[in-house]
This record gives C-alpha cells, sequence and structure tokens, in this order.
C-alpha cells in the first residue's frame, strides 16, 4: 500500500518509489489504467498548455504576465482527480492548471489568455481570474488567499442544501499567513464544512522562503487549531497525492468535515514567468536540476512503466494526443476576434440590473 | 431633534420601528425562498434586535452565528451565493465593514464580472451607522460612499421602516449584492414615518427615489436620517416663503437620477444633506452630476451638507457638532438661494 501521508524533511529529495515491481492497488487493473491515463493525461495538459503559454509570451502574443504550474502539476492533477466535476474548486494567481486539472476546455482558457471574445470570462478575467462554472471551477483569485472564504462558502451552500458537493480550496505556502484563511478554516471546522483545504508549498512566497514566513515547519500542523486532520505529501508523486486528497474529499462528504492537504512541491519557473528580480534568491543551478531530479511528470512516467501500468507507446500516444489538443486550443485562441469594446460595461451587475440603464 | 412624523402621530397600534420591518423583511422572504439563508453575530441571543424567532422558525442550519471573522464572513457569503444560496449577513456595526474590504471588493463586487457573467451574487449585507450616540471613533462611522466607488454592489439607506421593509425584501430578492446601510437614529424607534403595509408583497424597487415634499423653489436631497433633516428644514423654511422639495434616494446605487435632476431643473438650485464625511461623500456624487447635467438651469450654488472631515469624538460636548443639523441645512438653503 502505497504512504499517501509523509513528512518530508528534505525538500531536495522526491519522495516516489519508482523501483516497485508491482503496482499500488490504484493503479492495478484496467481501472488502475485508467486512472493512471488520466492523471498523467491532465498533468500533460497543465505542462504543454503551459508551455505554449511560454512561446506565446516570447513571440509577444500574451497582453500580461502569467504565472506557470510548471513543477506543480502532480499536486494540482491529483487533487483535482480525487474530486467530481461537480464539486466545487478555487484556485489563486497561479492559476492555469486549476481549471485545467478540474476539467476545463483549453481552448476556451487559452482564448481567455489571449483577452479574446471567446475565452472562458469572455476575455474579462484573464489569466489570474480563469473560472468555469460548468465544471465547478468558481475562480481563480488574483489577490493571495482571497478566495479561501469563496470556497467555504461554496462548502457551506452544498451543506445547506444537502448536495454532498466538496469544495476543494487551493492555495500556496503565502496565503499560509493570510488571516481569511484563519477564519475560513474556523468557521469550517466549527460547521463541519465539506471543504477540502489544499496548499501547494513551493517553499516560496515570491521571493520570501517558507522558513521565512511560517512560525510552523509544516502548513499542515495548522490544521490541529481547527479541529481538522491536515497531512503533508509529496507534491511530485500524483498518486500519493491523489490518494491523500480522496481520503479528505471522501471525509468531506460523508459529513465528517473539512481537512487540510499540504503538498510539499517545486516552482520549476519564476514567481511570474519573465520576471527579474534584481537579486538572487534562490540557486539557479539547483532549480535547474530540478527538471532532472523531481519532474512529477518524468517521475510517474517512469513509474508506470516500470510498474508496467502503461507502456512507452501508450504514454508517448497520449502526449501526442494532448499536444494536439494545446496545437488546437492555440489556434483557436489566436483566430478568435477581440470582445467588441461595449463588453467592457456589461456583466457588472445581474441582466437588466445595470445601473447606468437607470441614469440614462 | 424631533423629526415630523413624531409631530404627527399616527395610530400607534400600526408605527413599527426599523426593527420590527427587518424582523419582518427577512421573515417574508426566508418564508418564501428555502435558499435565503441569515448569518450573523449574536442573532441566536437576537443582541441588535434584527432576528427575533429566526432561529426557531427556521433552524440552525438556516440561520448561523457568525465567529468574529467579517472578511471570513463576506466571502463565505459570496461562495455561499456562487453555489446556490442567498445569504443575509448581518454586519451589525458599520464601522466593521472595513475588516473585510477585500471580500466585499476582490470577490463580492468583482466575480460576476471577472468571470464573464458566470457568477451570480444575492448577498445582502445589514449594517447600521450607529453615530450620534458617544460609541466615538470605532463604531460611529458611515462608509457607503467608499462602496459607491466600487462597481459591482448595489447600495440602500432607507430611513422610514416601511422603507426598509420594502427595499430590504427587494435586495434579498435580486440577485446583485446589496449593501444595507441602516441608520440607527431611527432603527430602533416607533413613530417614524407611516403605517406599515401588511401585504407581504411591499415591496420599494431599487433605484427609485421618493420626493417626500414637493417644491419649487429648491431642492433638497437627504439621505438617510438628512431625509428627516430636510424635512424639518423644509417646514422651517416654508414659514419664510421658501418652498422646498424634498427628495430621499432611498438608493444610492443604482441612483435615481431622473427623479433628481429633474426636479433640480425645475427649482434650479440644490442642497444635499449626507451624514457621511464630506470628502468623496454621496453629497459629493450627487452634486457634481447635478451640476454636469443641470447646469444651464443652475440659478446658485450646490451646496453639501455634511459630517464634517474629522474623526467621531467620544465627549458629548463634541460630537453633535460635526454632524448635519437642521440648522446646516437651512443655512445651506439660504446660501443656494442667495
Amino acid at each position: 500500500m502505497l504512504t499517501t501521508a509523509t513528512h518530508l524533511d528534505d525538500r531536495g529529495q522526491a519522495m516516489t518509489d519508482g523501483t516497485a515491481a508491482d503496482p499500488p492497488p490504484e493503479l492495478d487493473g484496467p481501472d488502475g489504467a485508467a486512472l493512471a491515463r488520466e492523471l498523467m493525461r491532465r498533468m500533460q495538459r497543465v505542462r504543454l498548455f503551459e508551455e505554449a503559454t511560454i512561446a506565446l509570451f516570447h513571440a509577444g502574443e500574451l497582453p500580461a504576465m502569467v504565472h506557470l504550474s510548471i513543477g506543480q502539476e502532480a499536486a494540482v492533477v491529483g487533487a483535482c482527480l480525487a474530486t467530481r466535476t461537480s464539486d466545487y474548486m478555487t484556485g489563486n494567481h497561479r492559476s492555469h492548471g486549476h481549471p485545467i486539472a478540474k476539467g476545463a476546455r483549453l481552448d476556451a482558457l487559452m482564448a481567455e489568455l489571449l483577452g479574446k471574445a471567446t475565452g472562458v470570462c469572455g476575455g474579462k478575467g484573464g489569466s489570474m481570474h480563469l473560472a468555469d462554472f460548468s465544471v465547478g471551477s468558481l475562480g481563480e483569485s488574483g489577490i493571495v488567499g482571497s478566495a479561501i472564504p469563496v470556497a467555504t462558502g461554496a462548502g457551506l451552500a452544498a451543506q445547506v442544501r444537502g448536495t454532498g458537493q466538496v469544495a476543494l480550496c487551493f492555495f500556496g505556502d503565502g496565503a499560509a499567513s493570510e488571516g481569511v484563511l484563519h477564519e475560513s478554516m474556523n468557521m469550517a471546522g466549527l460547521w463541519d464544512l465539506p471543504v477540502v483545504y489544499f496548499c501547494e508549498n513551493n517553499g516560496f512566497a515570491v521571493s520570501v522562503t517558507t522558513e521565512e514566513s511560517l512560525s510552523v515547519p509544516d502548513v499542515a500542523m495548522r490544521a490541529a487549531g481547527y479541529g481538522m486532520p491536515g497531512v503533508t505529501v509529496d507534491g511530485q508523486d500524483v498518486l500519493a497525492v491523489y490518494c491523500a486528497t480522496r481520503e479528505a474529499v471522501e471525509r468531506a462528504r460523508r459529513g465528517e468535515g473539512p481537512s487540510l492537504v499540504e503538498a510539499k512541491t517545486y516552482r520549476f519557473h519564476e514567481h511570474a514567468y519573465g520576471l527579474v528580480l534584481p537579486r538572487p534568491y534562490r540557486d539557479q543551478a539547483v532549480v535547474d536540476s530540478w527538471f532532472d531530479t523531481v519532474d512529477p511528470i518524468t517521475l510517474f512516467h517512469d513509474r508506470l512503466l516500470a510498474e508496467r501500468v502503461l507502456t512507452a507507446g501508450e504514454l508517448q500516444a497520449l502526449r501526442d494526443e494532448v499536444g494536439a489538443e494545446v496545437e488546437a486550443a492555440v489556434e483557436f485562441a489566436r483566430r478568435s476576434p477581440y470582445p467588441p469594446p461595449e463588453a467592457a460595461w456589461t456583466d457588472v451587475y445581474a441582466p437588466g440590473h445595470d445601473p447606468q440603464e437607470v441614469s440614462a | 431633534m424631533s423629526a415630523p412624523a413624531a409631530r404627527r402621530k399616527p395610530a400607534r397600534a400600526q408605527q413599527l420601528g426599523f426593527l420590527q420591518a427587518i424582523n419582518r423583511a427577512q421573515h417574508e422572504e426566508m418564508t418564501r425562498d428555502g435558499s435565503v439563508v441569515l448569518m450573523g453575530q449574536d442573532l441566536r441571543a437576537n443582541v441588535f434586535g434584527a432576528a427575533a424567532g429566526a432561529l426557531e422558525a427556521f433552524g440552525p442550519s438556516r440561520v448561523r452565528d457568525l465567529p468574529l471573522a467579517e472578511a471570513g464572513s463576506i466571502g463565505v457569503a459570496a461562495g455561499a451565493a456562487m453555489a446556490g444560496l442567498r445569504p443575509i449577513v448581518d454586519l451589525t456595526v458599520a464601522s466593521f465593514v472595513f475588516g473585510a474590504m477585500d471580500q466585499f471588493v476582490s470577490q463580492l463586487a468583482k466575480a460576476r464580472y471577472m468571470f464573464g457573467g458566470q457568477a451570480t451574487l444575492p448577498v445582502v449585507v445589514r449594517a447600521a451607522l450607529y453615530y450620534q450616540g458617544g460609541t466615538a471613533g470605532h463604531h460611529a462611522d458611515r462608509p457607503y460612499p467608499m462602496f459607491m466607488n466600487v462597481p459591482g454592489l448595489k447600495i440602500i439607506v432607507p430611513s422610514t421602516a416601511p422603507d426598509l421593509l420594502g427595499l430590504l425584501k427587494s435586495a434579498i430578492r435580486d440577485d446583485n449584492p446589496v449593501l444595507c446601510f441602516e441608520d440607527a437614529n431611527l432603527w430602533g424607534r416607533k413613530g417614524r414615518g407611516p403605517a406599515m403595509p401588511e401585504d407581504v408583497e411591499h415591496l420599494v424597487p431599487l433605484g427609485s427615489a421618493a420626493v417626500r415634499r414637493p417644491g419649487s423653489d429648491v431642492t433638497i436631497v437627504g439621505i438617510g436620517l438628512g431625509s428627516w433633516l430636510a424635512q424639518q428644514a423644509a417646514e422651517e423654511l416654508a414659514a419664510d416663503g421658501v418652498d422646498a422639495e424634498v427628495i430621499d434616494p432611498r438608493t444610492l446605487v443604482p441612483m435615481d437620477w431622473p427623479t433628481i435632476l429633474a426636479s433640480v431643473r425645475r427649482t434650479g438650485r440644490c442642497v444635499v444633506v449626507d451624514p457621511a464625511n464630506r470628502t468623496c461623500s454621496a453629497a459629493s456624487e450627487i452634486a457634481a452630476r447635478v451640476v454636469e447635467d443641470c447646469f444651464d438651469a443652475l440659478r446658485g450654488p450646490v451646496v453639501r451638507v455634511t459630517t464634517d472631515d474629522t474623526h467621531v469624538p467620544f465627549s458629548p460636548a463634541l460630537e453633535k457638532q460635526i454632524y448635519p443639523t437642521q440648522a446646516k441645512v437651512v443655512a445651506a438653503v439660504r446660501r443656494a438661494l442667495a
């Protein structure tokens, strides 16, 4: 049985077990292969979508900066696949991976990044405020920590309405210091709300390390203060993340209340892509080495081969499918029109409630 | 200070105060719509008097005492609304909004827009304007103008119990976030305003001003308690042969500009009475709009009567002088007529 909750003492060490001959129960049999394929497909979607974003950045086609999840795909995908499409999810400024992993369409997401009318938010939100309510994605938040109460409220609505839905709340190690995290986790613990607080701890809030900003070594330790379980998992191990989150989601769905899952992970790129900080705050040689040592996609790829869950051909075919999907998304985004000028004034209020109409 | 309604004294049995109006609006709408939930501080004990019987009627799932977490409360309400509920949040004292400012602005006001219309946020936030009673610096703010500067929010400032009933019911049914600021000088008192209508469909539409007194010489726009001060001033001025029209906007966003502007075009003079601090007050916005749109009709300066740009002092010897008064309104009208 795979260990789903592991405290990591050494951030540089990947805690995966790629040498076992037998796949763990989760990956065994046809259902296991299907799960493995979906975990890999969504991680590849995040990776290739963001690599395409980098290309668009260098081509001067992106209207604004982006915060990439490259290196954090296992955390994002493992957590989202542990939920249902009908479950709710909120995210943050590192914003592409969450809706992709939750199942949003890549073309509408890419069109949003380019500010097009066909974007998932009609070009009103952009990279940092992606949302796709059709898959439960209630929005990314450009303000760090600001969506944490929103996910908590979605959990409250699920509880009051008795829908059985769960809310998954992504936040980073930086947001772990925000006051609304405390307020929200207290309310969720108090009312046994079906919320899974999921911390992507990538070690840095822009340039400030967790050692410099957190009063405890693990964010998960804070769970005790709110009467909920907290676990820390290897965020580069997609299956470990999936199993830990699934346990928390099932607990929430049973009405037993919230949990905190912390995935220790790595941000391979700068806080925002292309951002140049005047003074270095981390060793670039070490960061560069992460692509070889702790790349979650490579780690899972090698493991699936070693445990004979999928073949090299199957894995390559899957990557090619996703590559074509991303390419089509970029083309769709490029071909799409910009929104008409009048769109700047719509959606401020619900239809039929525009104060501008009153002022005529 | 005495209000004209107090002097008129209609049948007492029908006189309901603000608190009864709030209770009735909440009770009727929670009965009508199972998705309406009530969250606030000290609701179970009904400390503020606006939640009588709610817990007994609707149960602990729909009536929740909030922990002291203003930001979390507003954000939770926003998220709950995005997931199908229609929350009413009783923030109690309006000065407590500041702790929740990011959630008001970044989530409640912006979510619909940023997500291209996917989000619907039917949230009502109630807060009392607790000034003029020795509450001093941390409880006496009148912060509604700050929120007028945030697109996406609607704002109501009722000045009579029937209006509060009808506006609050409309607010609860509205698909947008609505902030309800209740002037506590009118809150717990009976004998303010006309008799309460019995109709459970008594709705006052948002964005509709009330003409409290028709007149032809000057338009006085009064907000909250300011509308009462305006009416008292108008009575005093009538004795001198000045015929003032008094307009209570009732809703600040959306503002009923057609009613206000048409009145000023007719009278050619305008005074705005607003209990908020002077700079960038609701009065400032009304004055600016009047000057922009009615410049040719104006025959005198547009004058604001507001609270001075200072903090609220504790000492009774200091506090009352900073707010609008009947005398200040009369003086402002005379300046506008000069």
